[in-house]
This record gives structure tokens, sequence and C-alpha cells, in this order.
């Protein structure tokens, strides 16, 4: 007899959505998580699409602990001296369907272990799971520290830089240009300035994303969050790609700080905190093995982020993908049969659902952007240029823009640029 | 590959607001006796801490103790220029408020 039903590695976001389940449906379930409170090793942008939360707690989702909610959208293609920005409000940005919050992983995290933990979860924090322990192929428990706990699934939960995934499915870890690592200053600042700065009411915010010069022009880009009393900035760049790069990531972030479109609004405000983290972007074609004998994966251990340039969504995945397997493993429990067979409802459960539709829609975004540098490196500075045409007077006779503007776009060619609007389009 | 650019930032300054809980004892990276410098390069390029340097007599260095486990390096270089990465020993290492 083994120890525990269900052993769930992790308590971000997939972790406690399966264990919840897993709970709800009278299984013994003990989640292990390596900080010593769920949610201090976590860093996220962070937006969060609140679909995915409602599904999971209908009646509860209202009680998690968001910090704004998202009600102005911009898009900014940054030279190194001009921003031209796309600013976006629409009153379906707070539609319960389509709503989507700021969050602070530090403290959304741990109201996500409680609600698995009231559930009836067991939790231990502040260790690792070392190794998995295996009969044959098979995954019959983990190592934590001295301990060896059994169970007749393990859920991997355990996120983008899982040390466990190799053993337990036999998938190598992910390739450099695989995954992007993000840096994140928050930055503290009364919280009637940061509404003002982002012309939001109290309890509203904005989500500012921005492509070019945040990365130098390197795969990638900037984001800006506004918290409550905090606003979250960072630079996100494919590993690959920076690996290259002329300029280390925590420089970039303290150029993309000082830049003249993103400075005014953190001026006066104290940096609290320095964060890194990886995050997934391959895509469909990067997902390892979903599930092998005993074991199965869910949210970012399994690579499932979706990154469309324009929005970073791996949190609500994470959410879905956890509640389905939590759901699907109870299934096996109940068939007693956790064989990869016997879970294989798992895939195809997430391949009916949008988090692989998402991600299979999406299929050649990463590609698209990772062989399209014109997007980072030349756009921003088209954009400047079209601009100033329009909007730099200074007394000498204007030009047309019939003739101004033609002169801008054939710098870049006018094949490379209808070239990449139809690649962009077609791989969105 | 260019050599990295001087950079102006006190990451120091920043590492020193975040929370740790520094394991004197044991360093849960390890880097290899003599790293390949284009691969060290790497490092000191993606590491978000910048923890990989390169010292005034061109020797790589490289310093634990601010690490944010976000596993980069790893990524990059596991297992040849970064010898062994683990997770830090139980309740050790970065602590979060924000996230
Ligand atoms: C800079 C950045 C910006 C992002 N922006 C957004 C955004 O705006 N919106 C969005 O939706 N997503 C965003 N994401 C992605 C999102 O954060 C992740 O997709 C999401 O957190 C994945 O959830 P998860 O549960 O799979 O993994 P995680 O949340 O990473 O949780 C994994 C958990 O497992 C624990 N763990 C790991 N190994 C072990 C072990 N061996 N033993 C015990 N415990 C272990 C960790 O401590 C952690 O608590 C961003 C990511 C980054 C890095
Ligand atoms: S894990 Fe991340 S922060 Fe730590 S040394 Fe490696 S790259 Fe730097």
């Amino acid at each position: 007899m083994a120890d525990f039903d269900a052993i769930v590695v992790g308590s971000g976001c997939a972790g406690p959505a399966a264990a919840y389940e897993l709970a709800k449906a009278g299984k013994s379930v003990l989640v292990i998580e390596r900080g010593t409170t769920s949610g201090a090793k976590n860093v996220s942008g962070g937006r969060l699409y609140l679909h995915a939360l409602r599904a999971l707690f209908p009646d509860d989702a209202g009680s998690a602990p968001l910090e704004r909610r998202i009600v102005r959208e911009r898009v900014s293609l940054l030279s190194a001296d001009s921003a031209t920005t796309l600013d976006v409000t629409d009153e379906l940005m707070r539609d319960e369907r389509y709503e989507s919050w700021s969050v602070l992983r530090a403290r959304f995290d741990p109201w996500l272990a409680e609600q698995a933990e009231g559930a009836g979860a067991e939790y231990i924090n502040g260790i690792a799971v070392e190794e998995l322990l295996k009969d044959g192929d098979r995954v019959t428990g983990v190592r934590a520290g001295d301990d060896e706990i059994t169970a007749d699934v393990v859920l991997l939960c355990d996120g983008v830089n899982s040390l466990l995934v190799p053993q337990a499915v036999g998938a190598p870890r992910p390739r450099p240009d695989q995954v992007a690592v993000g840096v994140k200053h928050v930055v503290e600042l009364p919280e009637t300035v940061i509404s003002d700065r982002a012309m939001c009411a109290d309890g509203d915010g904005m989500a500012w994303l921005f492509v070019g010069d945040a990365t130098h022009g390197r795969v990638g880009g900037g984001f800006l969050y506004t918290n409550r009393d905090t606003i979250s900035v960072g630079i996100v760049a494919t590993v690959s790609d920076l690996m290259e790069s002329e300029t280390p990531i925590y420089q970039l972030l303290e150029e993309f700080t000082r830049h003249p479109a993103v400075a005014p609004i953190l001026e006066g405000g104290t940096v609290v905190e320095h964060s890194g983290h990886l995050v997934a972007e391959g895509g469909y074609d990067a997902l390892p093995p979903l599930v092998g004998d005993g074991v199965l994966l869910a949210g970012e251990s399994a690579l499932m982020c979706v990154n469309a340039g324009y929005t970073v969504r791996g949190m609500d995945l994470a959410l879905a993908a956890g509640q389905q397997a939590g759901r699907s493993a109870a299934a096996a429990l109940d068939a007693g049969d956790t064989s990869a067979e016997g879970l294989a409802g798992y895939r195809a459960a997430l391949e009916d659902s949008f988090v692989l539709r998402d991600l299979r829609t999406l299929r050649r975004f990463p590609h698209f952007m990772e062989s399209t540098p014109r997007v980072f490196r030349d756009y921003p500075d088209l954009a400047r240029d079209v601009m100033r045409e329009l909007f730099l007077v200074d007394g000498t006779p204007m030009r047309p823009l019939a003739k101004a503007v033609p002169p801008i776009v054939k710098r870049t060619g006018y094949l490379n640029v209808a070239k990449d609007l139809v690649k962009g389009m077609r791989s969105l | 590959m260019s050599t990295p650019r001087p950079t102006t930032v006190s990451i120091e300054e920043y590492l020193g607001r975040n929370r740790y809980e520094v394991d004197e004892e044991h360093a849960h990276i390890t880097i290899a006796e003599h790293p390949d410098p284009i691969e060290f390069a790497e490092l000191v390029r993606v590491c978000p801490a910048a923890l990989y340097k390169v010292d005034e007599a061109g020797e790589p260095t490289f310093d634990y103790a601010g690490c944010l486990e976000c596993g980069t390096c790893r990524i990059v270089a596991g297992g040849r220029a970064v010898a062994t990465w683990a997770y830090p020993r139980p309740t050790m290492g970065v602590e979060y408020r924000y996230g």
C-alpha cells in the first residue's frame, strides 16, 4: 500500500489546482513545495486572466488576493529615444468573462495553497523533492531529504526549471531557444500616484508591453504591470538570443527603466525586490510527454505557456491543466490503473481545452519571432520616423506624407514589411 | 561574438533588497574548474543576478549567495561550465516577498 493516493510536487499555480481536485474527490494527497511558504520562489509578470480561476473556484475566486483589474492595455514599439504606443481601454475588460488582474505571486500562491489545504490536501513546505522513486519505468513516489514517500500517482507541477521531468518521462531539459529568462523589479509607490500615472481609478490598472529597445533589439520584450501600491517592471529575453547579446540582461533592465517613456511612471519609487525566473516559450512543439507510468505533468513543467508577443499566459494554463490533471488522476485512481494508458485521458482532455488548443493555434509564433529580428530591430525605428513626419514641426515647409513615408519604409524594404506582416498574421 | 559591454548598474544594491536565507556551508551551484571562456561569457550575459563575472585579471568568478534560483545558467551550460546545479537545501535560498 502506498503512503498516499497522490503526491503533487510544487505549489505554484498547477499544483494547488491539482491537489484541490484530488482532495475534493476524496483522495489522500500530499503536496511538497520547496518554498518555506508557497509562492516564496515564484515570479510572474504578471497578469492573470481570471476565467481559469473561476472554473476552479466558482464561489471563491472573488476572494483571491489580486492587485488591480486591468482596464488599460498598452503596447509600445520602443526605440532608444521614442515610443510608438497603442493604448486600448474597453469596458468589456470589466466583464467577468474577460477579466484579468495583476497579481504578486508571494501573495497569490499562498491563497491557492489554502484552497487545496481547505479541501483536505496535506502540505510539506520548505523542502525540495530531489528524486523520483521508480520501479522499472514506473514512478512510485518521491525522495525529499532523507524521506521516501510513495504514492499511486505523482503529479509534477514543479514549474519550468523542473529537475524531475527528465527522470519522469525521459524528456531532456529545455533548450536555450525554448525558454526565456525574465528579470523584474517591484517598485513601491503610493496607490494614488500609480492610479494617476496609469490614468486609472484606484483598483483599476494597466498592462503595458514593449517591443524593441527594451531588449536592445534582441528577441524578447519589456513589461510593466500596475499593482495596488507597487509596479512590476521587467524584461523577458529568449535565452539562446540573449547568450549573444552585447548587453547583459540586468543592464537591459536598468536601461529600460531609465527609458524616457518608462522612467516617468517609476519616478520617485523604491525598488523593493529584484527577481529572476525562466518562462517557457517553445510552444506546442516543445511539449514533453504529458504522462508516464504513475506520473502526470501539468503547467510549465510541461512547458505550457503561451507567448504571443502582445501577451504572456502561463498562469491560466497552469491552473486549468492542474485542474484537469487532478481530475484525470482521480479517475485513474478510481479505475485502479495509473499506468500511462490509464492516465491517457488527461492529454485527450487538454487537447480539447483551451490549454493545448491555444498552444496549437500559436504553434508557429515562436519560430516567427526568432526568424524575424526586424520586429525587434527595425520596426520600432520605422514607426518612430513615420510619426516624426506627422508630429514634428519646426516651421520649415512640410513634405506631403505620400512623399515622406515611402523612403522610410523603403529602408526596410516593402517586400520585407509585407512578408513579415503576412507571416506574423499567419503565426497568430 | 562581441564582449559584453561595461555595465552601470549596482546589482548588489538591488539584491540587497531581497530576502535570502544564505546557506554558508553549501554551494547549490558549482562551476567547472576551467570553464570554457566563450560559455562563461554567455553566463555573464544571461544571469539576472550578475553572479557570473570576469575579474580584472580575466579570471572567471562566481558567487552563489545572491542566486535567484531561476535555472538559466543550467539551461545554458549545465553539465559543462556549470558543473552541478541543484535547488538550495531545505529552507535555504531566496524568499520572494512580492514575486
Ligand atoms: C517574467 C515572467 C513574466 C510572466 N508573466 C506572466 C503573465 O503576465 N501572465 C501569465 O499568465 N503568466 C506569466 N508568466 C508565466 C507564469 O508565471 C507561469 O507560466 C506559471 O507560474 C506556471 O505555473 P506552474 O504552476 O506550472 O509553475 P510555478 O508557478 O513555477 O510553480 C512551480 C512550483 O514548484 C516548486 N518546485 C519546483 N521544484 C520543486 C521540487 N523539486 N520540489 C518541491 N517543489 C518544487 C516551486 O517552488 C514552485 O512553487 C510569466 C513568467 C515570468 C518568468
Ligand atoms: S540560477 Fe539564475 S540567478 Fe542563480 S546563478 Fe544561475 S542564472 Fe544566476
